[in-house]
């Protein structure tokens, strides 16, 4: 089955409804300020397993949500 | 894998060393064609190829199998028309009958944008070596009679497209294996059910791996895995700009009729090609969630189908036989990433996302001298992860043949 995420006004819809926003994660060990900026811009954590993420229901309510996902489901 | 295969091919499976020169993590496709290479053009074979499944049980197991160079980026086609030409004489190198095909491919479009795009493609293609030609609606009717010109009187009328008379497609676990005979020959050894868990470290250096099997010190390791790539760069502090998504493909029953071309719409969002076994095979745009998830859908084969009945009739009459997913490295500009990492003794190839395979023996034969010349080739200069820092991107979205 397509994947459904939880939106609190509009209830469990597919995940066509919505759009990924991806979150810069620029990790701590990357301390000079060009280097969190290409971070910034370019690189992801592309995280296995359980993970904070920022969607837009652009297909509903048209709000941000913050939403818990293991990516590896 | 195919037991009757495997006793005709002759692999020599060897015991785990403690020490490689070259450890390969990921036994598909990049991996392999990166050892193979390593053996036959650079005498090196002093090297492992650790796989966590089977060989080409990953996206080289998974994918489309389409093989083609028609990019929009003269860079991108140069390195793909490498590929291409080493594809079409990788039979007659390894002695092994990987299938190759040479279909040609016509990429179709629908409407003025689209027209234009596959106008400028041609002209690309052509002034950097690849055969592209634009052509009409009544050259695709030629080419192809099955595909509905009108395509239902609805929007999506054939207003023209490129065909790509190069393009092939080869058997994915063949050319897998024929890749892995090759440089298994000249010793160099693959470990199947051998994950890694950990690099080596010393200083500022990756020294090795950790497997599940003990630690294998190398003195340069090569990442060529696909989706959980990201995972493994982690490990030696290597930022990619890589999201993992899952792409879906299915198969239908038997076609009883020959169907030649591979035919592609990027605009509707699909793409097919019939397999020797006579099944019609369709792909479509990767799941638009980042996941490292398996799993299939229904909503897949609905959102592929639609548009493919409606250019092609005849697919209405054929049943789903089966349905699967691979997760793909998308790289942000949809070209593959190759070459150093800024971490001494790491090397990646990847960036492969949904265009791969098509890239397996270029990939391989580059990335091979690179290691041994310690310089990085021409061909993939352009390919380099510094290419973020540097603001040249490679991008090339219309190209990928799925829509993202």
């Amino acid at each position: 089955m397509v994947l459904r995420l939880a939106c609190p006004h509009c209830g469990s819809r597919p995940v066509d409804e919505w759009t990924y926003g991806e979150v810069p994660d620029p990790p701590d060990y990357l301390t000079k300020a060009d280097e969190r900026d290409v971070d910034r811009g370019f690189m992801m954590g592309n995280k296995e397993g359980v993970k904070v993420e920022r969607w837009f229901h652009s297909g509903g309510c048209r709000r941000w949500q913050t939403i818990v996902r293991d990516t590896t489901l | 894998m195919n037991e009757f295969i495997e006793a005709q091919v002759a692999f020599g499976w060897k015991e785990l060393r403690s020490s490689y020169d070259v450890v390969i993590v990921g036994g598909g496709g990049h991996g392999l064609s990166t050892a193979y290479h390593l053996a036959t053009r650079h005498g090196i074979t002093n090297v492992a190829v650790l796989e966590r499944g089977y060989i080409g049980s990953g996206n080289s197991g998974r994918n489309t199998t389409v093989i083609r160079a028609n990019y929009g980026i003269p860079e991108a086609v140069r390195f793909y028309q490498r590929s291409v030409d080493l594809y079409s004489r990788l039979e007659e190198e390894t002695g092994r009958w990987i299938m190759h095909d040479r279909k040609g491919l016509l990429w179709l479009v629908h409407g003025i944008p689209g027209t234009r795009n596959e106008r400028a493609r041609s002209i690309v293609n052509q002034a950097f070596g690849a055969d592209t030609v634009y052509v009409t609606p009544q050259e695709v009717g030629e080419i192809c009679p099955e595909v509905d010109l009108n395509a239902g009187g609805g929007e999506y009328r054939v207003t023209g497209g490129s065909y790509s008379p190069h393009a092939a497609t080869a058997r994915h676990d063949r050319v897998v294996w024929a890749l892995a005979e090759g440089a298994m020959k000249l010793g160099v050894h693959v470990h199947q059910r051998t994950a890694v868990t950990g690099l080596l470290r010393s200083a500022d250096r990756v020294t090795g791996v950790l497997t599940d099997r003990g630690p294998v010190a190398a003195g340069v390791v090569v990442s060529a895995v696909g989706g959980h790539v990201s995972t493994l760069a982690a490990m030696a502090g290597v930022r990619l700009p890589i999201r993992t998504h899952p792409l879906q493909a299915f198969v239908t029953n038997h076609y009883a009729r020959s169907f030649r071309p591979i035919v592609a719409s990027a605009d509707m969002g699909f793409y097919v090609s019939q397999t020797p076994r006579g099944e019609m095979l369709l792909g479509a745009g990767i799941d638009s969630q980042p996941s490292y998830s398996y799993r299939s859908s229904y909503e897949f084969l609905s959102y592929c189908s639609r548009p493919a009945v409606t250019l092609l009739p005849f697919l209405r009459d054929l049943t789903i036989l089966r349905q699967w997913a691979g997760v793909c490295d998308m790289s942000v500009d949809m070209s593959p990433i190759m070459g150093y990492t800024g971490v001494d003794g790491f090397l990646v190839t990847t960036g492969w996302g949904t265009w791969g395979f098509k890239g397996i023996p270029a990939g391989g034969e580059q990335m091979a001298e690179l290691i041994a010349t310690d310089r990085t080739p021409e061909l993939i200069a352009p390919f380099s992860l510094d290419r973020f820092k540097e603001d040249r991107l490679m991008f090339d979205p219309g190209s990928t043949g799925t829509t993202h």
